[in-house]
């Protein structure tokens, strides 16, 4: 049976194991160039 | 005592997350380093004082780009964020939503205008995964140009923050960018007063309704380390907990329900018999309760 007080370990981990790919793959780059540009979008005008 | 303290969370992460004070002078949003990290509630990134990237802005810039991303060799499919996301909602679900995310606090604060106060209908809480799957996940994905390259549509039809914390700014800020004001801009700043309007009436009318982010975290609150927990053996379905509630949650109706944002009001102050609780792994806290709450 799936033990729910092991879940949010297990997820714990699944998602660091997530992150650490995405950091390999180099998004972090791609989440600061999109984040250090205004956001027309965000602002409304594009 | 709780609550207080939960002020003073919301307030240090709202100040935190907006913390870049050269803006007056710069003219522009804030370029550093920390811009690379999500904060963990709902914080345009383009705020001319935002200190980090907004968690849904990122992801719907990396599924609009997918298709370039992958004929470059990048295969960014947005798995940093995800990661972030996905160690939030798994250590302790919701409760960002609570603590630390700005919109939602302002909310609380023009809730509490006197005012007669309205109940929504059930069903509406169901619409935010709508949101989440077209207008963060699948128009993205699948409306895209020639070249390839999407759009970030939650962003662009529909943010309220985004409107209130870079539209109106930024407006004032660089007054090149007024010429560019047209129907979007209006589309925009109307969603926002409506839901100005509707914070007076009806608790967190935005985090309920639409919030994808909020819906993403919801996912997690009934496997996330961090649960409450409720005790139908004490519970006298008095209901107090969902009158004092800031997300309008039937707590007897069951524990960690998907609105539920761990803020601990209606363990703290509104349940006299202790019929909420919460644990951790598994395993039970015990808590000192307010002294309101103390005598049935
Ligand atoms: S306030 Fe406590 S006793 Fe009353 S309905 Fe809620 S959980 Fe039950
Ligand atoms: S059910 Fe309780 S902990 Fe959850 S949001 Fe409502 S008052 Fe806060």
């Amino acid at each position: 049976m799936w033990n729910t007080k092991k879940s949010g370990f297990l997820l714990l981990l699944l998602f660091l194991v997530v992150l650490v790919i995405g950091i390999n793959a180099g998004e972090v780059a791609a989440v600061w160039e999109k984040a250090v540009n205004i956001c027309l979008s965000c602002v409304g005008i594009g | 005592m709780m609550w207080a303290l939960r002020r003073w969370v919301q307030s240090a992460a709202t100040v935190l997350s907006n913390a870049y004070a050269l803006f007056p002078f710069t003219r522009n949003i804030y370029q550093g380093k920390l811009k690379s990290v999500c904060v963990p509630g709902l914080n345009c990134y383009s705020c001319p004082a935002a200190t980090g990237a907004c968690p849904l802005g990122s992801l719907q810039t990396i599924f609009a780009n997918i298709r370039p991303s992958f004929k470059a060799g990048n295969f960014h499919i947005g798995l940093y964020v995800l990661g972030m996301l996905g160690i939030t909602g798994s250590l302790v679900g919701r409760m960002p939503c609570a603590w630390v995310c700005p919109f939602g606090f302002l909310q609380e604060l023009i809730h509490k205008i006197p005012s007669r106060k309205i109940e929504i209908p059930h069903w509406m809480i169901y619409i935010k995964y709508g949101f989440l799957a077209l207008f963060v996940i699948l128009l993205p994905l699948i409306v895209v140009d020639g070249l390839g390259y999407g759009t970030t549509w939650f962003c662009k039809y529909v943010c309220p923050t985004g409107t209130l914390e870079a539209g109106i700014p930024m407006l004032i800020l660089q007054p090149q960018l007024r010429e560019l004001a047209g129907l979007l801009y209006l589309n925009k700043i109307a969603i926002l007063i409506v839901f100005l309007v509707l914070m007076v009436f009806i608790r967190r009318p935005f985090c309920r309704t639409v919030c994808p982010l909020g819906a993403i975290y919801s996912f997690f609150n009934k496997v996330s380390v961090f649960r409450m927990v409720h005790h139908p053996d004490t519970c006298v379905l008095c209901k107090e907990c969902y009158k004092g509630c800031p997300m309008g949650v039937r707590f007897y109706e069951g524990a960690n329900q998907p609105d539920c944002i761990r803020c601990l009001k209606c363990m703290q102050e509104s349940c006299k018999f202790d019929a909420i609780s919460y644990e951790f792994a598994g395993l039970p806290v015990k808590e000192e309760k307010a002294e309101s709450a103390k005598s049935p």
